[in-house]
């Protein structure tokens, strides 16, 4: 499309071979840092992780070269590993469904612009300025038995991380506050896109506010909800931040997620970093697959 | 009639996500036992911080260091490739513009364990710039595609009329087309800065010299301190240095945080 760009001269004439010579040329030239970071920082990576995988590779030792798969079938052999599979989906199933339900929710809410609801959409987005990191740590002071304001309701200290179920919650809490703005506007978006004249027909045809918002809203805030759901899914399905800070993976290793499993094998205790790469690339694999099957399933009833 | 009621309860709704950051901030300030704050209000907690290994101080310049470093390399590299991708054919263009994007499908767990040997090859191990440049890799996709979409939406007859006139596209670029695209520079810059600033795993897993630590690994690793007795008035102290610049950022430039979100809706 960039071509057009340039003066229409025949398409065989010298000035103009030259012409798109240097224009390739030029465009390599300003390509050039993001080849370079592309290459260094994500393909070499990519080919180092793929050959750790198959490597006795250990965190202190280096690489004493190829074991025949045996880090796959170790990774594979770990009892934390269908139990970790097993949390991070109910997890990720728990978050996306409350988080869009109540993003959508809040979008609808603060859909007409006005004074009120510019107020509302800033103190729903603030969290999402924070980091997941220290959102972690705020919630993680706020759920302390020694320091946390939600305990003067009841004489039975409530403890917010000490059983699997409880913890599983509050970090659900946590990462619906820090989150339902972010994919509010990510709705909102979505929402204000579709054009006043299908809302204006619907109410002409005599629509209730119900079917309104199941035949025109839904339908028609379809990619929308698709990206949502795709991302919502995807870091869901790689948490680490929130369950190393809250939860260390406890109470029982109830709350260990598969990235945890990662980092668990490459830097604590096992330092073994062709197990971690072979786990990595399982993970990579599954979210491939995943995605694949989720683009399908959101995007295949549009045509 | 119905608006009364209506604006108690999404006020309501407000302030229930504002009521943790309000906590936060006023705990740190507040009397506790088990903190540097036991008696009246103060700041004592934030004493403690400051005296807290290499102190705040040092954590707060690693962490603005990454962050500006990050930023300046993300708007260099993503400006250029942007300006590359929007307005010239090279062979390789889309090739290299997919695998730009697929840098969003890999986890980073996965990367940041080859990473980890790679920087150690590169004699990058355990140094701010090494972690600055691997932070710069992670915003390229959003960042890249976001300043690519900028120099497209510039008016065509513009762009004609600097890559014809003569000067060459070095300087067109730098006189005419970067006024043009400022406002995608600013929502790639401040999205840069916050992804840097608060950025966890990354810098957990590439630096391991504590005092090399960006503030969110420090305010992490402070509560391990003293016999596994966690000092929660430090962290709150910590959590409200970590979230105020990010906040003011944020409401500074919400109008470009917003732009953000309307590039990628018009991508999916």
């Amino acid at each position: 499309m960039t071509v057009r760009s340039l003066p229409a001269v025949a398409a065989d004439s010298r000035p103009s071979r030259r012409r798109r010579w240097s224009s390739a040329l030029a465009g390599w030239g300003y390509a050039t840092p993001t080849a370079a970071f592309v290459l260094i920082f994500f393909v070499v990576p990519i080919a180092i992780v793929a050959r750790m995988s198959v490597s006795d590779w250990k965190l202190f030792t280096g690489d004493r070269g190829w074991n025949s798969g045996k880090n796959f079938q170790s990774a594979l052999d770990d009892r934390l590993l269908w139990p970790a599979v097993w949390f991070t989906v109910k997890y990720t199933v728990v978050t996306t469904v409350i988080l869009l339900a109540l993003a959508l929710g809040l979008a609808l809410l603060v859909q007409e612009s006005s004074r009120w609801t510019g107020l509302l959409r800033t103190s729903f987005l603030i969290p999402s300025a924070l980091g997941l990191a220290s959102a972690s740590l705020l919630f993680y002071a706020l759920y302390s038995p020694q320091s946390s304001p939600l305990l003067g309701f009841t004489d039975k200290p409530i403890s917010f991380l000490g059983t699997p179920v409880s913890a599983l919650w509050s970090t659900v809490v946590l990462i619906v506050w820090r989150y339902a703005g972010f994919y509010m506007l990510l709705l909102l978006v979505g929402l204000q896109s579709i054009s006043a004249d299908v809302y204006e027909a619907a109410r002409l045809d005599g629509a209730n506010r119900w079917q309104t918002f199941r035949r025109i809203t839904l339908p028609l805030l379809r990619p929308s909800l698709a990206l949502s759901t795709i991302m919502c899914v995807t870091g869901s399905l790689l948490a680490f931040d929130q369950f190393y800070i809250l939860t260390k993976g406890g109470p029982d290793n109830s709350t260990i997620t598969i990235v945890q499993l990662v980092y668990n094998s490459a830097f604590q205790g096992r330092n073994d970093l062709g197990r971690a790469a072979a786990l990595s690339i399982l993970v990579l694999g599954a979210l491939l697959i995943i995605n694949v099957v989720q683009f399908r399933g959101l995007r295949g009833k549009e045509d | 009639m119905y608006r009364i009621p209506s604006r108690v309860l999404t006020g309501a709704l407000a302030l229930l996500f504002l009521f943790p950051l309000v906590w936060a901030a006023v705990a740190s300030v507040s009397p506790q036992g088990g903190t540097a704050q036991v008696h009246g209000w103060g700041l004592g907690n934030y004493h403690t911080l400051v005296h807290y290994q290499a102190g705040i101080g040092q954590y707060l310049l690693n962490s603005t260091a990454v962050s500006l470093m990050t930023v300046a390399f993300t708007l260099v590299v993503s400006g250029l490739g942007g300006y590359a991708f929007a307005m010239f054919r090279f062979p390789g263009r889309n090739a290299l513009f997919l695998v730009t994007l697929a840098i969003l499908m890999v986890p980073y767990a996965t990367l940041l364990i080859p990473l980890y040997v790679l920087l150690n090859d590169l004699g990058l191990q355990n140094t701010l710039v090494g972690l600055s440049l691997v932070l710069t890799m992670f915003q390229l996709p959003f960042a890249v595609f976001m300043m690519r979409i900028s120099f497209e939406a510039v008016p065509k007859e513009l762009r004609e009329s600097a890559l014809v006139d003569g000067c060459g596209s070095f300087r067109a670029l730098r006189h005419i087309l970067l006024p043009a695209v400022r406002p995608g520079l600013v929502t790639v810059g401040m999205f840069a800065f916050l992804a840097a600033w608060n950025d966890f795993i990354t810098p957990l897993v590439l630096i391991s010299d504590s005092a090399k630590s960006p503030l969110p690994l420090a305010v992490a690793n402070m509560r391990q301190q003293v016999m596994g007795i966690v000092d929660y008035g430090a962290t709150e102290a910590g959590v409200v240095v970590l979230a105020l610049p990010c906040i003011l950022i944020f409401l500074a430039l919400q109008r470009h945080y917003v732009r953000g979100f309307m590039s990628g809706a018009l991508k999916g």
